[in-house]
């Protein structure tokens, strides 16, 4: 592991550890009150999940164009990510809209392109575990269509009604609910930074791995 | 496009239409599973021996999506078992005009299952898809496009792959959830009973949009992913 | 132009054509919150139920990117262990 890591990963976990505090200490909403407070950990999840999904198609392409093995390690990792973070911004989603909207679930422009979104990343982890050898480039074309596919999803379902707060509401944020905000987001941003390298150790290590049972076997 | 293309494209539709016209396997067996398909739907949906309202276009496109996964299936699994796409790859042909000759032949297939599907929904599901049958054929070929376009590639992709069968859908239909939305919001356009033409243009132009990308997109693709 | 940046750019054109397309409304966009509006205290009719799906919420998070963290570093691990045990067999096998 680099020499940073271990630093930036203590800082991390204290992060973590303070926002509790805090989001605590942050004022409540005037409509949605308590519950609100989900907002602080599922919007950094959810700017993770897509950022995932950004990293992974671009390494896809990049692999696919070029052949080198550490794009698509890169892919393979971020790929990783967006499953956790997409499955983290699925769960915690439905526990406020339960509260907020009455509903569990609701089949809204935001929520189901991040479903299908997240699937197609299930996919992609599923088609590398099981898909046999050569499975990398079948992986790596899939990321690209399902980037490719993102303003499609989202203009098809925006057709049903909207619910979901607009991204405007971010920027319209008052300090006191801004700044618990954006310390969620360093803290999630960081633990994401942190995971990607601890995953491309992984990969590296697998990699010697296969050479040295290579070698072993001669 | 030059006339090679254009000829190595037609080459490989016509080798495809001839098997098929022969032993006609997956046109009867696509066509008998898009029909238990209904079956099943109806079994699941209808209540008190009446449809609800809007079912049929809902059952429409589910059905070719499951039919089109099999049909696509079953196409590669006949040049898989006889080591045709090799050849085909081998051959002295630009690689796009072997995609392209697949997706005409799955597309062919498909819109002629339509044909006998459309209006057997409208019997079974009480949908009047046929009220206006120029519009649902836009909005069939647009879709179908859209839907053979993605799937040809991906199928050919997998055809090496173990557990084909089950990843193809796992893989596929997360990728064309925009053709499924739209063209059953475009067939339920058509068929309300006031039809507004603004709503059947959105749908149908995004189904345009979605096939232009997507063609160009998989033929950029199969080049790089098939070239071993 | 590469193959790569004519498919690039047919991307983007057909991308901003069917975004300007979608800008014509279709169904009416219901009511939806533009601003969170801070207050300093609850009002008392919010007070309980919430609470257990706050919890829920953060513990789900947190539990899971622990479990997360716990795996790659199980994997990791393991790696490098079988790494080294290979390594030593060949330089043990070379030396003999």
């Amino acid at each position: 592991m680099p020499k940073w890591f271990t630093p930036l990963a203590l800082l991390c976990g204290a992060m973590f550890a303070v926002s509790p505090l805090i989001i605590a200490n942050a004022p409540y909403e005037s409509t949605m009150g308590l519950v609100q407070k989900i907002f602080y950990y599922h919007m950094p999840s959810a700017w993770m999940f897509l950022l995932g999904a950004i990293v992974c198609g671009i390494a896809s392409a990049r692999y696919l164009a070029t052949g080198d093995d550490r794009h698509d390690r890169t892919a393979l990792s971020a790929a990783e990510l967006t499953v956790l973070f997409g499955l983290l911004t699925l769960v915690t989603g439905p526990l406020w809209a339960r509260r907020a909207w009455g509903t569990f679930w609701v089949w809204d422009a935001r929520v189901t392109s991040s479903l299908v979104g997240w699937l197609v990343s299930c996919a992609y982890l599923i088609l590398r575990k099981y898909g046999g050898p050569g499975s990398e480039r079948l992986a790596a074309a899939l990321a690209l269509f399902g980037m490719a596919n993102v303003p499609f999803i989202y203009i098809s379902v925006n057709y049903w009604r909207t619910i979901h707060p607009p991204t405007t509401v971010v920027p319209t944020l008052q300090f006191s609910m801004g700044f618990p905000l954006m310390f969620c987001v360093a803290a999630f941003l960081l633990l994401f930074i942190l995971l990607m390298t601890m995953h491309k150790r992984l990969e590296e290590g697998r990699r010697r791995l296969d050479a040295l049972h290579l070698a072993f076997d001669e | 496009m030059t006339p090679r293309f254009g000829a190595a494209v037609w080459r490989i539709v016509r080798k495809d239409w001839t098997v098929e016209a022969r032993s006609r396997e997956i046109a009867y067996t696509t066509l008998f599973f898009a029909v238990s398909c209904l079956l099943v739907f109806a079994f699941a949906i209808v209540r008190e021996g009446k449809a609800p309202e809007g079912a049929g276009e809902g059952v429409l496109w589910a059905t070719l999506t499951f039919a089109g996964t099999l049909a696509l299936g079953r196409t590669f699994e006949r040049e898989r078992q006889n080591e045709t796409l090799r050849a085909l790859l081998l051959a002295p042909v630009p690689r796009a005009a072997v995609y392209v000759g697949k997706l005409v032949g799955v597309v062919s297939l498909l819109l002629a299952l339509e044909l006998i599907l459309a209006p057997l929904v409208t019997l079974l599901f009480a949908a009047p898809l046929l009220s206006r049958p120029l519009w649902l054929l836009a909005i069939l070929t647009t879709g179908t496009l859209g839907f053979a376009a993605v799937g040809t590639l991906f199928a050919a992709m997998l055809v090496r792959a173990r557990s084909r069968d089950a990843l193809l859908p796992v893989l596929l239909y997360p990728v064309v959830v925009p053709v499924l939305i739209a063209g059953v919001r475009g067939t339920s356009a058509l068929v309300a009973p006031e039809f507004d033409v603004a709503i059947a243009r959105f749908w149908l132009a995004l189904l345009v949009a979605f096939d232009a990308v997507f063609v160009t997109l998989a033929l950029w693709t199969f080049e790089l992913v098939m070239s071993d | 132009m590469t193959t790569f940046a004519r498919v690039a750019f047919t991307l983007f054109l057909l991308g901003g054509a069917a975004l300007a397309l979608s800008q014509q409304t279709l169904g009416q966009q219901p009511e939806r919150q533009d601003e969170f509006v801070p207050v300093s205290e609850l009002p008392p009719t919010e007070q309980m139920p919430a609470a257990p799906l706050l919890v829920g919420a953060y513990v789900f998070v947190l539990v899971a990117l622990f479990v997360y963290v716990l795996s790659i570093a199980r994997r990791v691990g393991a790696v490098q262990q079988e790494v080294a045990r290979l390594e030593g067999e060949i330089k043990a096998r070379a030396r003999s």
